[in-house]
């Protein structure tokens, strides 16, 4: 794969793809939360903050993670809900850092309202896992033209792998197309702006529309 | 054995003016690596039923992508239908006499069936408990079998699990419509969400002609706001319910009702309940309860267009795909958080939840009052099922099951 960007090296579009495994944990109270957040695969912690962000990505307003919907929704702790949801998964380099957070949040809370903590909540929420699956689209680009009518051309599968999942993969705070805007096309202001584009109060459309215009504003100073 | 004739052939590119053109060619590149590759699926019925509507329009699909896909039917008697059906009923909980004989039925019709089995198919899908029996027919270094359960397993009675489980451990995963209705298993269980076809009758756009002249057929003034709950006359719908809420409502909104179902005719609970419903209805002109026949999908597809708020205030509920039929209609809906609609209906982003007839109605005075918010949660309603909960990405589910399986994931 060719998204980690090399110098002058062309930037080849991929697609992810999810599937869904059912894990066999539950939590029925905050407690239980607590629990399923230290004993979950990691697999897990990304299935329900990186990927869920990606699978409802036309939401904006406050839904970041399952978690925190949870929570507010069946759990009906207003005051926890909108704690996980602060959690900004750009923050993140590693899963570890972010289930540590995510489990610091919810001992806090537990801890100060330990009547709250064992209270059933009106749904239990099911721990599940992302299976990723990777695949070329066969479509490689050179420079900021092409890569302007790629981005275009992108579902919004790719463009989650590229521009949101794929800190984890770096393990950088930016991602795939600041990578290379920066190493291969020389564009470091460029990069550093596409990557502070907000994906919690965008859309991934509405991101995408973003980037293509800063792209625009770049190419009409060239 | 037959194989099972595909109607109902629509192509790919038909569901790219809906899906945008990215997502088609998303599906063929996960596709290219598993071109050519062998895929069975067998379940029990070529016609009726979810499983076989869902299978006619993915077969067609997946053959558009040059998978080489065989759909088999198992072929019984009399006998092992009654079996099955007594077995599926105790898989939703129903009570049932364990009987050494119904196991020996499943059985043995499984075993005549073994022929069935395509033994080159790389993917073998088995639907339902029906065929689960055919995975004794597998032959060792045979391709991957998943069981794929479309019910209900959260309180299974014990008897029939227990017969059927040894079956499912030999597969080598199994997929539920939801977390809630899986088991513990000893093999991986993945989730895809049922799905409804944006292409199909009940669904596709409609014009305003034909909507409205099915308001006037039913007698429903399109001048007011429109209410509507879609479902049978069942009890766990709770269409009482629905009604006392409605009332509510009706204090502050001049609004109709329209409660639409069949399963009354040849149901004999429902026809009480219908009952139930007509008596509590009784002297309102604006209630409509509308007996529909088992079939009429244009009828309901031009109710929920109509309606300003669509409600589903069940008091259990499978998935309860009549949701994702309403929000892929861009409607905002109220509905309870049982079963599957919370999945579907995220409160305060793709519709309202309620947990009571104050709470319903309430919700959809919420509704009512604030119409840029009705609008803005049916649109999100919209993109949510179109990312989750449509037919497509059923087929792409499927594609990335079997990717994961053959790079040994």
């Amino acid at each position: 794969m060719t998204t980690g960007q090399a110098e002058q090296t062309p930037f080849a579009f991929f697609t992810v793809a999810y599937l869904t495994r059912i894990g066999n944990q539950c939590a029925r109270t905050l407690n239980e939360l607590l629990k399923g957040l230290e004993e979950c695969s990691d697999a897990s912690i990304f299935h329900h903050t990186f990927q869920t962000l990606g699978s409802h990505h036309f939401l904006t307003e406050g839904f970041s993670n399952d978690f925190a919907q949870w929570v507010l929704a069946s759990a009906n702790r207003d005051e926890l809900a909108e704690q996980l949801a602060a959690l900004d998964i750009r923050d993140y380099l590693s899963i570890a850092e972010l289930r540590n957070d995510l489990k610091r949040v919810v001992s806090g809370y537990c801890l100060r309202y330990p009547n709250y903590a064992g209270q059933e909540a009106l749904e239990p929420f099911y721990f599940c896992e992302s299976v990723e699956v990777t695949e070329p689209l066969g479509l490689t680009v050179n420079n900021l033209r092409e890569f302007r009518e790629g981005i275009g051309r992108l579902s919004h599968a790719s463009f989650y792998f590229h521009f949101i999942s794929s800190r984890l993969r770096l393990h950088l705070r930016t991602n795939d197309f600041s990578m290379w805007l920066e190493n291969s096309l020389g564009l470091d202001t460029l990069a550093n702006n596409v990557n502070r584009i907000d994906v919690y109060t965008n859309t991934l459309d509405s991101a995408r529309g973003s980037l293509v215009r800063l792209i625009e504003l770049e190419e009409r100073k060239a | 054995m037959t194989a099972t004739q595909i109607l109902n052939r629509i192509p790919l590119e038909e569901y790219a003016p809906l899906l945008g053109e990215p997502e088609i060619a998303e599906m063929r590149s996960l596709a290219k690596p598993l071109r050519g590759k062998q895929v069975q699926m067998v379940n029990s019925t070529k016609v009726g039923g979810g499983v076989a509507e869902i299978l006619n329009r993915l077969i067609p699909l997946a053959e558009e992508l040059e998978i080489d896909i065989h759909w088999d039917v198992l072929q019984g008697g009399a006998d092992f239908f009654e079996v099955t059906k007594a077995f599926h009923n105790a898989l939703h909980g129903a009570s049932y006499v364990s009987n050494s004989q119904d196991f020996g039925i499943f059985r043995e019709y499984n075993r005549r069936n073994f022929d069935l089995v395509r033994q080159d198919a790389e993917f073998t899908i088995i639907h339902d408990p029906q065929p689960a029996g055919l995975i004794e027919a597998r032959r060792e270094k045979a391709g991957h079998w998943i069981w794929r359960c479309h019910i209900d397993l959260s309180h299974p009675n014990s008897a029939v699990w227990g017969f059927l489980q040894p079956y499912v451990a030999q597969f080598d995963g199994a997929i539920f419509s939801s977390p809630e209705f899986s088991r513990q298993l000893p093999v991986p269980q993945y989730l895809f969400y049922p799905s409804i076809d944006p292409l199909s009758e009940k669904n596709r756009d409609l014009d305003k002609e034909f909507i409205g002249s099915v308001l006037r057929q039913f007698e429903i003034d399109a001048q007011r706001p429109i209410l509507t709950q879609i479902s049978r006359f069942d009890r766990l719908k709770d269409p009482v319910g629905v009604i006392r809420a409605y009332r509510i409502v009706k204090r502050y909104y001049d609004c109709q009702l329209v409660l639409a179902g069949g399963g009354a005719s040849d149901d004999p609970e429902g026809a009480i309940v219908l009952d139930e419903v007509r008596k509590e209805a009784s002297g309102d002109p604006d209630i409509h309860i509308l007996e529909l026949p088992a079939w009429a999908p244009l009828e309901v597809n031009a109710l929920q267009r109509a309606s300003t708020v669509v409600i589903q205030k069940s008091l259990r509920e499978g998935f309860g795909l009549t949701v994702a039929e309403a929000l892929w209609k861009r409607k905002p809906v109220v509905a309870s958080a049982v079963g599957g609609i919370p999945t579907q209906v995220i409160h305060k982003h793709t519709g309202l939840l309620a947990h009571s007839v104050e709470g319903t109605a309430y919700q959809i005075r919420f509704l009512l009052s604030h119409p840029e918010i009705a609008k803005r949660l049916g649109e999100q309603g919209h993109k949510h099922v179109k990312e989750n909960f449509l037919i497509t990405q059923n087929l792409k589910n499927y594609l990335v099951l079997m990717l994961s399986l053959s790079r040994g994931n």
